[in-house]
C-alpha cells in the first residue's frame, strides 16, 4: 500500500514490503516484479476510465444545456492534470521532503523528479517493485480524477477559463501536499509520520475535494432559479452508466493502491465490490421509506457513496466489516444530501453529500474496523480492542486535511473571481454552457 | 376540409392509428407532446427533493379530412384512445381554409 517508504521502520504487512524496501538503492533497480507492473499499469487504466465515468454521472445529472460542458469538466482534467503532473505535481507529492513536522514526515516533496526527471525504469522508494514510471502514471490517474471531482458543486454557471486556472492552481497548492503529506512520506503518513490511515484516498482525494466543492458553493453562490425551479436530471440512463463506470474503475482505485499484485489487492478489490454493494441498500432503504419509491438515481448514488467510504479502509479491513462500511456510507450520505435544502446552499450536484461525508466516513470507520493483521505498524482498530489511538488519528487526519483545504480553496476562488469572475453572466447561464462556453449543443432535434 | 386535432396517452398511439386506417384516412401527423388537463402532472423525486411535474407526456395526431369523413374519424379516435381513467385526452375539429400538396401543386380534397 502506498504508504510505507523508509526502510526498517515499516512494521511486518506484507513480506514485500518488509523484505524488498530494506535493501539498498541500487540492489532495489533489479527488484522490478512483472506481475506487480502489469496490475499497476492495468490499474492505471482504469482508474483512467472513471475520469470520463464521472463525466456521464455528473453530465446526466444536469440540465440538457449544460451537458456538455459538465462533460467538460471532467474531460479536460485528464488534459491538463497530465501534463502539470510531469511537470510540477508529481515532485511535489512524491519527491523526497522537505523540513519535518510530525515525526520524519515533511509538508512538501522537493523538485527531485521536476519534468519527471529521474522518473524511470528503477521503482521508487514508494513502490519497490515496479518501475517509478508505472507508479508516476498510476498516481497521475488520482490527480486527474480528484478535482474532477469537485465538477458537481459548480456544475452549470462556471466559466470555462475559470475552471481551467482553478484546476491548474488547485492541484499544484491543494492537492500535491496533500498527496505528499499521506502517501508520499508527508508528516500525516502511517510509517513514521502521525500514523494515519489511507488506503487509496478517503483523505486526499474525497474529503479533500469535498471540502473543497463546499468552499465553491459558498464562493460561487446559487444557481439562477434554485432551488424555486425544477432541476430535473436530464438523462437519468447517463447517470447508472456513468456510475457503473466509476464502479468498474474503482477496482483499479483501490486494487491497484496495493502497489503490487497479490493478496493485499485482492483484498482491496473484494472489499471494494461488497461495500459498493451494501451501501445501494444503505441509500435506497431509507429512500423508499421516505419517499415511496425506490430510485435509479438513488441506487447509482448509493453506490458511489459506498464506493468513496471504503476507499480508505479497502485494504485494512475484513469484508463484514466493508459490509458496514458500505450500509453506513449509504444511509449518512442519504441523510447529509439532504441537509443541503435545509441550510440552502447549491451544491449542485452533492458532491460534499457524497465524497465529503462518504470519506469522512469511511477514514473513521477505518479507525473502527482496520485490523492488526492488515494495518501498518501492528495498528488496530475500534473493534479489535486497538482503543481511540488510531480513530483519533484518522480524526486528526481529516481535520487537518478539511481545514487546508477548505481555507486555500477559499483564497484562491477569490482571487480568480477578482480577476476574472468565477460565474458566467445571467444570460449565459440562461442559455446554457454548452452553448455560451463551447458554442455547442449537445443534442440536436434534426440529426 | 377539416382538421382534426387529438391529445391521446402515448401508448395508445398504435391502436389509434389501426382505428384510422380501418376508418378510410390516408394520412396522418404524430407529435409528442406534453400538457395538463383535469389528471394534473405527478411528482418525481430525485436524491430527497421532491418536484411536481406539471406537463405529462402525451401523443398529439392531426389528421386533414373531408367533411364527410369527420364524424367516422372523431368516433374512431374516441374508441381507440379510450381508457375509462381520467387523462384519456381530447379531440377537436377546426376548419382548413385551404390544402395545397407540396409535390404536385393539386389544392382542395385533391390534396387529402
Amino acid at each position: 500500500m502506498r504508504i510505507w517508504r523508509r526502510a526498517g521502520v515499516v512494521g511486518g504487512v506484507s513480506a514485500l514490503a518488509l523484505g524488498l524496501s530494506a535493501l539498498p538503492a541500487a540492489a532495489q533497480e533489479t527488484t522490478v516484479d512483472t506481475g506487480d507492473t502489469a496490475w499497476i499499469l492495468v490499474s492505471a487504466a482504469l482508474v483512467m476510465f472513471m475520469t470520463p465515468g464521472l463525466a456521464f454521472f455528473y453530465g446526466g445529472l444536469v440540465r440538457s444545456k449544460n451537458v456538455l460542458g459538465t462533460l467538460m469538466h471532467s474531460f479536460m482534467a485528464l488534459g491538463i492534470v497530465t501534463i502539470l503532473w510531469v511537470i510540477i505535481g508529481h515532485t511535489l507529492a512524491f519527491g523526497p521532503d522537505i523540513g519535518k513536522i510530525i515525526g520524519e514526515g515533511g509538508w512538501i516533496g522537493g523538485l527531485d523528479f521536476i519534468g519527471f526527471k529521474d522518473v524511470g525504469d528503477a521503482p521508487s522508494a514508494l513502490a519497490a517493485t515496479v518501475p517509478h514510471t508505472a507508479f508516476g502514471i498510476y498516481q497521475m490517474m488520482f490527480a486527474v480524477i480528484t478535482p474532477a471531482l469537485i465538477a458537481g458543486a459548480y456544475a452549470e454557471r462556471i466559466k470555462f477559463s475559470a475552471y481551467l486556472i482553478f484546476t491548474t492552481v488547485w492541484v499544484v497548492v491543494v492537492y500535491a501536499p496533500v498527496a505528499h503529506w499521506v502517501w508520499g512520506g508527508g508528516f500525516l503518513n502511517a510509517v513514521d509520520g502521525l500514523g494515519a490511515l489511507d488506503f487509496a484516498g478517503g483523505t486526499v482525494v474525497h474529503q479533500n475535494a469535498g471540502i473543497a466543492a463546499l468552499a465553491f458553493v459558498f464562493v460561487l453562490g446559487k444557481r439562477k432559479g434554485w432551488p424555486k425551479e425544477a432541476f430535473v436530471p436530464h438523462n437519468v440512463p447517463f447517470v447508472v452508466l456513468g456510475a457503473s463506470i466509476l464502479w468498474f474503475g474503482w477496482f483499479g482505485f483501490n486494487g491497484g493502491s496495493a502497489l503490487a499484485s497479490g493478496g493485499l489487492a485482492s483484498l482491496a478489490f473484494s472489499n471494494t465490490h461488497v461495500a459498493t454493494a451494501a451501501a445501494i441498500f444503505g441509500w435506497i432503504i431509507p429512500e423508499w421509506i421516505q419517499h415511496k419509491k425506490p430510485t435509479t438515481v438513488g441506487a447509482a448514488t448509493g453506490a458511489v457513496a459506498g464506493l468513496v467510504a471504503i476507499t480508505p479502509a479497502a485494504g485494512f479491513v475484513r469484508p463484514w466489516s466493508a459490509i458496514c462500511i458500505g450500509l453506513a456510507a449509504g444511509l449518512v450520505c442519504y441523510l447529509a444530501v439532504n441537509l443541503k435544502h435545509r441550510f440552502g446552499y447549491d451544491d449542485a450536484l452533492d458532491v460534499v453529500g457524497v465524497h465529503y461525508v462518504g470519506g469522512l466516513i469511511g477514514a473513521l470507520l477505518t479507525g473502527v474496523f482496520a485490523t492488526e493483521q492488515t494495518a501498518l505498524m501492528g495498528q488496530k482498530g475500534l473493534v479489535y480492542g486497538g482503543g481511540f489511538d488510531l480513530l483519533g488519528k484518522q480524526a486528526a487526519a481529516s481535520g487537518i486535511t478539511t481545514v487546508w483545504a477548505f481555507v486555500l480553496t477559499v483564497i484562491i476562488l477569490k482571487a480568480i473571481d477578482l480577476v476574472i469572475g468565477l460565474r458566467v453572466n445571467e444570460a449565459d447561464e440562461d442559455t446554457g454552457l454548452d452553448l455560451s462556453q463551447h458554442g455547442e449543443a449537445g443534442y440536436s432535434l434534426t440529426g | 376540409m377539416k382538421l382534426v386535432t387529438a391529445i391521446v396517452k402515448p401508448f395508445k398511439l398504435d391502436e389509434v392509428k389501426d382505428a384510422l386506417k380501418d376508418a378510410g384516412i390516408q394520412g396522418m401527423t404524430v407529435t409528442e407532446s406534453r400538457g395538463f388537463g383535469r389528471q394534473r402532472g405527478h411528482t418525481e423525486v430525485y436524491r430527497g427533493a421532491e418536484y411536481q411535474i406539471d406537463f405529462v407526456p402525451k401523443v398529439r395526431i392531426e389528421i386533414l379530412v373531408d367533411e364527410g369523413l369527420v364524424d367516422r374519424v372523431v368516433e374512431a379516435i374516441t374508441e381507440s384512445a379510450r381508457t375509462g381513467s381520467i387523462g384519456d385526452g381530447k379531440i377537436w375539429v377546426t376548419p382548413a381554409e385551404h390544402v395545397t400538396r407540396i409535390r404536385t401543386g393539386e389544392t382542395g380534397s385533391e390534396a387529402i
